[in-house]
């Protein structure tokens, strides 16, 4: 895998907090575990850059590679890996991911 | 060996689950991305074990991802996990 792409991914991942990579988009998702973390992410009222990776084989190969991860969606806070759509929806369901966004600063306390 | 049976017995081999549930939901996807006529294309696995005690849930996942790796690259379109160590919730 070309270093390009790896590039690519951390200049996106810096230029948000928060960044889902999903199949699909937002608004057309193509696929249920990505339209079910856009239903928890826009429920909770939580801003995010979204990359549609069924238009990119390159950036979707890519983010395999650079986080270890072979599914998808994949959300990232802060550049970090959350995890994907069982994770996320774990974390939304107690509480930690509104927790984790807090310590990372993306939103203020409630 | 089917892939449940494929799946079923690398994660008793590797984890020693005291819990392991593999339930085939590929026929909700019939005529998604992904589904296959043959079925066996959408998973969703509950395994307790011990060896993920003290990891965090990236970790375990990636556990479970590389026992699997060649199947989530060729024949498994989607994996749903739930990974536990025991006592947990």
């Amino acid at each position: 895998m070309s270093e390009a792409v790896f590039e690519r991914i951390r200049e996106q991942l810096a230029a948000d907090d928060v960044v889902l990579y999903m199949k699909g988009t937002p608004v057309f998702p193509m696929c249920g575990f990505s339209a079910r973390v856009v239903q928890i992410l826009s429920n909770a009222g939580i801003k995010f850059q979204a990359y549609n990776v069924l238009e990119d084989p390159e950036l979707r190969q890519g983010l395999k590679d650079f986080s270890n991860w072979p599914t998808f969606p994949q959300l990232y806070v802060k550049g970090e890996l959350v995890g994907g759509c069982d994770i996320v929806t774990e974390m939304a369901q107690s509480g930690e991911l509104q927790q984790l966004l807090v310590e990372k600063g993306v939103v203020a306390a409630a | 060996m089917s892939v449940r049976e494929t799946i079923e017995r690398r994660l008793r081999e590797a984890l020693a689950p005291e819990r392991l549930e593999i339930v085939d939901e590929s026929a909700r996807h019939v005529g998604h991305a992904g589904a296959r006529p043959e079925g066996e294309t959408h998973f969703r696995v509950t395994v307790v074990s011990a060896a993920f005690a003290g990891l965090g849930r990236l970790e375990r996942q990636r556990r479970v991802h590389a026992l699997l790796a060649d199947l989530l690259r060729e024949r498994v379109h989607a994996l749903s996990l739930l990974c536990r160590a025991p006592g947990e919730l």
